[in-house]
């Protein structure tokens, strides 16, 4: 009867090594021979959370849940809310429950991995450009696997409008030879 | 014929050193004419067979080590079949910064000293729109984009129907299978006409020996693209060549922090660019020119 | 081997012609060796440091070297104003000259050359324009289409007069059947030329300055009037310096001939004006910067209107009998039309055509000291190429230097005309 039960645990610790979905940076699939329409869920590079802020529970776990719409003065007062700010407010984007979520407006808990489903809610259209590779800055090969990037690697989800950059050297005029420039 | 005695021949009568003299004149003439006439001399990239344009990329390699100290490759990707490569530029997104420029810069190997950029990047007025007459290359704002002003870069349109092709004398330059217009650098002789016929001014020329700095040299190149150029002769944008043909994006595209720059194939219905112009409106710069760019322009917003 | 023999005896007898001379011929030649050593010495160091040496940049990539090889191909057209009357009209005053515009052809085309030559970047490349070691990109390319017709035209006329000169100096007629028919062929070839020309502008649709219909007429009728210019300036110092008789007739209907190719020039630049100032489209940038400057870029603007004036005043001059027959104002003519022509054709075409670019930018372009010095250079190698071949085809027009050995033929006199 051992024996046969640690046959049969071995079968299923088997099975389920079997049917793991290992991470999908190691065993993702071949890419394709031609550029593909785009992708229901790409791979994305970690989201860029600031150092040590992840993961949330390990505050939240403990602190008291206030859904009082407010402006935060103890912690987090760094973030600047600039994004619809006169309707919304964090926690119609962070999960109330458990802060190492968000949700989307059905009340479904999303991984911070993929954030974009919950921009993609009001913007539609960009999510759509994002899957195809339209949207967003496109590294990776146009013939096989395209690198993706989460929205909030280029725009800051509490101030997403993109910051100016300085400008790279303009280019030197032509000059006249003995002329000066 | 009467054998006419020969000037300074020898005394001994015998026409010794004449005649070798004679012999070898004619056998070289003939070795030359015959070098020259079979085709074993320099000949157009574009003509030469398979086996001998790689020994002809291989003495290039070698040239270019003995000249910059460093090991260069010169590749010979082929086209892909069933590709024609496109471009589609974002001019909402676009804000000027000038970071494609220089990365172009440094994948294609360009000229630092003269300064040569492939990539010319334009600031509109918003009011204006797109008008030339009114653009300014050389705007040095602190930050960018600036209020009231909008950007668009030019290069290479890669046209379907390119007046460069057709006004070359020598056909240094044409349009390959995969729709990249490229130039023979050992060909060119450097007239310039081409440059005179681009409506883009996207073709530039070497006015004196391009100059590189040791350590900045990109040692991966193609023959047709990003290999170091010599004085006198015309470049441009070739699609990043020695990337697009293995299936990677040009060195723009990938640089662009916007995400303005968008590259595929036309001819692949699955592709970015047929999704752009499915979804988005495209146009094309100077389109009354029918040169039919392979370089869209649109607005994704 | 005697015809050999002959040959060198023309070849040592022209020698000796090219060595005569007085004082004023040996300080010309002087001048012009000058002028070459200078023009070679600032080619060699643009060849070694590339063109940059010049003021031609991306902008505006033809100056000074391509605007004289316009010139001069008009200048190598204008024999056909002297053809033309001297073989289809049998008009005797000019028959008895037509050989000195073929000479004159010749040598402008030398010139073409040499500033096609001095202008590409890659001068040891030319071959490659050259089948079947080259590749000549016909039908499309109007460069390939000019390199043919010009050198077809160079040959046409370089054989008429050799053959011609070569067989007066051996006391025998030449053979009308080869150079009748050559003749003849040069008058359409030089209008051939001109046009082909400018296609070479017309054709770019990128440059909406050139891209006019007109211009290949207006490049002919410019070349009618600005050639001959020269041509009656070194008819009248044939007159002058040789035994070279030229009748006044000659020179009045040449001068008569300029006036109406002024005219249409004239009338040419005159209509391209209306059209650009009345569509009043983003194409009349180009015009304006040339009349009028565009902000405060005015470069070119005194010489527009230079050209302008010098023009009409050739006109007027040449359209007046009176003022024709009168010396100076005859020459005062062929300078202000050559000056004017000049103008117009080489920064009146070249520099307006590229300002603004295709994006727009205003380059201010003006030559280098290199591009004058390489210039000057090539001028006076088609002046000595001139020279030299005057110096050996008057006397033998005269009958002064022939050859020696066939007694039998020594009464029958040589017969150019």
């Amino acid at each position: 009867m051992t024996r046969l039960a640690l046959v049969g645990l071995l079968l299923v610790a088997l099975g389920a090594l079997a049917l793991d979905e290992a991470p999908k940076s190691s065993t993702a699939p071949p890419p394709p021979a031609r550029a593909g329409a785009g992708e229901e869920h790409p791979e994305v590079p970690p989201p860029p959370f600031s150092e040590g802020i992840f993961p949330c529970s390990g505050c939240h776990a403990e602190l008291k849940l206030n859904r009082t719409r407010r402006v935060l003065t103890e912690m987090h007062d760094d973030i600047t809310l600039r994004h619809d700010e006169q309707h919304r407010w964090c926690l119609d984007c962070h999960d109330a429950t458990d802060r190492d979520w968000l949700h989307l407006a059905s009340g479904e808990r999303v991984p911070f991995e993929e954030s974009y489903r919950l921009c993609g809610q009001c913007h539609g259209e960009k999510l759509r450009d994002w899957r195809a590779g339209v949207h967003g800055r496109r590294t990776g090969d146009w013939n096989g696997h395209k690198r993706y990037l989460l929205c909030a690697h280029c725009h800051n989800p509490h101030t997403p409008r993109f910051q100016a950059l300085e400008p790279k050297p303009a280019p030197l005029p032509p000059r006249r030879p003995g002329s000066e420039p | 014929m009467k054998h006419l005695p020969v000037k300074n021949a020898p005394a001994t009568g015998s026409c010794a050193s004449g005649c070798s003299r004679r012999q070898f004149a004619s056998i070289a003439s003939a070795a030359a004419a015959g070098f020259l006439l079979t085709g074993c001399g320099p000949r157009r990239l574009r003509e030469m067979p398979k086996e001998r344009l790689r020994q002809a990329l291989d003495e290039m390699e070698r040239e270019y080590a003995a000249k910059r100290g460093m090991a260069v490759t010169v590749a010979d990707t082929p086209p892909m079949p069933d590709v024609l490569f496109a471009y589609a530029l974002d001019l909402s997104r676009c804000i000027g910064c000038r970071r494609c420029v220089y990365a172009c810069v440094e994948e294609n190997n360009q000229s630092r000293d003269p300064q040569l950029h492939w990539i010319r990047v334009l600031q509109m007025e918003k009011e204006k729109g797109v008008d030339f007459r009114h653009a300014d290359p050389y705007y040095n704002p602190a930050k960018v984009p600036e209020e009231g002003h909008f950007y668009v870069p030019v290069a290479c349109q890669q046209c379907r129907n390119p007046p460069c092709v057709k006004t070359c004398p020598t056909g240094a330059t044409w349009m390959e299978p995969d729709g990249i217009v490229v130039i023979d650098y050992d060909w060119c002789i450097g007239c310039r006409c081409c440059m005179a016929a681009c409506p883009y001014g996207a073709r530039h020329f070497n006015w004196a020996e391009p100059s590189i700095p040791a350590g900045e040299l990109n040692p991966a190149t193609h023959y047709l693209g990003n290999r170091p150029r010599p004085k006198g002769v015309v470049e441009k944008c070739t699609f990043c060549i020695q990337r697009v043909r293995k299936g990677r994006y040009p060195a723009c595209v990938e640089v662009c922090p916007v995400g303005a720059r968008k590259f595929g194939n036309l001819l692949d219905k699955d592709s970015e660019i047929r999704y752009i112009i499915e979804n988005k409106r495209v146009l094309v710069l100077k389109q009354e020119l029918n040169t039919l760019p392979k370089f869209f322009y649109f607005y994704a917003t | 081997m005697s015809f050999v023999r002959r040959f060198m005896r023309f070849v040592h007898g022209s020698v000796r012609l090219v060595l005569q001379g007085n004082r004023l011929y040996w300080a010309w030649i002087a001048v012009l060796l000058a002028m070459i050593g200078s023009g070679v010495y600032a080619y060699l160091e643009q060849l070694g440091t590339g063109l940059a040496l010049t003021s031609m940049r991306d902008p505006v990539s033809w100056g000074f070297y391509i605007g004289n090889f316009t010139f001069l191909v008009g200048v190598a057209a204008a024999a056909v104003v002297l053809v033309i009357p001297a073989y289809v009209y049998d008009w005797k005053p000019i028959r008895e000259i037509v050989i000195i515009g073929e000479l004159l052809a010749v040598s402008a085309i030398v010139m073409c050359m040499l500033f096609v030559m001095v202008d590409i970047g890659r001068p040891d490349r030319f071959w490659h324009l050259i089948p079947p070691w080259g590749h000549l990109n016909l039908p499309s390319s109007i460069l390939a289409w000019d390199s043919v017709v010009l050198n077809a035209y160079l040959v046409v006329n370089f054989v008429v007069v050799t053959h011609i000169l070569y067989r007066a100096f051996c006391r025998r007629h030449y053979e009308k059947r080869l150079v009748v028919p050559l003749v003849l062929l040069s008058i359409p070839m030089a209008v051939g030329i001109h046009t082909v020309t400018a296609f070479l502008y017309n054709g770019l649709a990128a440059r909406p300055y050139w891209n006019s219909s007109i211009l290949a007429p207006q490049f002919l009728a410019s070349a009618f009037c600005s050639g001959p210019a020269i041509l009656l300036v070194v008819l009248q110092l044939l007159r002058r310096f040789t035994r070279f008789e030229i009748q006044d007739q000659a020179i009045w209907k040449i001068a008569e001939l300029m006036a109406y190719a002024m005219f249409l020039n004239l009338f040419l630049h005159g209509v391209e004006a209306f059209k650009e100032y009345y569509s009043d489209t983003e194409h009349l940038l180009y015009t304006q910067y040339w009349f009028q400057g565009l902000g405060q870029h005015r470069t070119l603007v005194p010489y527009a209107w230079t050209a302008v004036a010098l023009n009409l005043l050739a006109f007027v001059l040449f359209i007046l009998p009176a003022a024709r027959r009168n010396p100076l104002a005859l020459n005062l003519g062929c300078l202000a039309t050559y000056s004017g022509c000049y103008i117009e054709k080489g920064m009146g075409l070249i520099i307006p055509g590229f300002t603004p670019d295709t994006l727009g930018e205003i380059y201010r372009y003006a030559p280098s000291i290199t591009e004058l010095r390489v210039a000057a250079g090539v001028f006076a190698v088609g002046f000595l190429v001139f020279t030299l071949m005057l110096r050996v085809a008057v006397p033998i027009s005269l009958g002064e230097f022939q050859d020696e050995e066939r007694p039998e033929l020594k009464a029958r006199a040589p017969a150019i005309a």
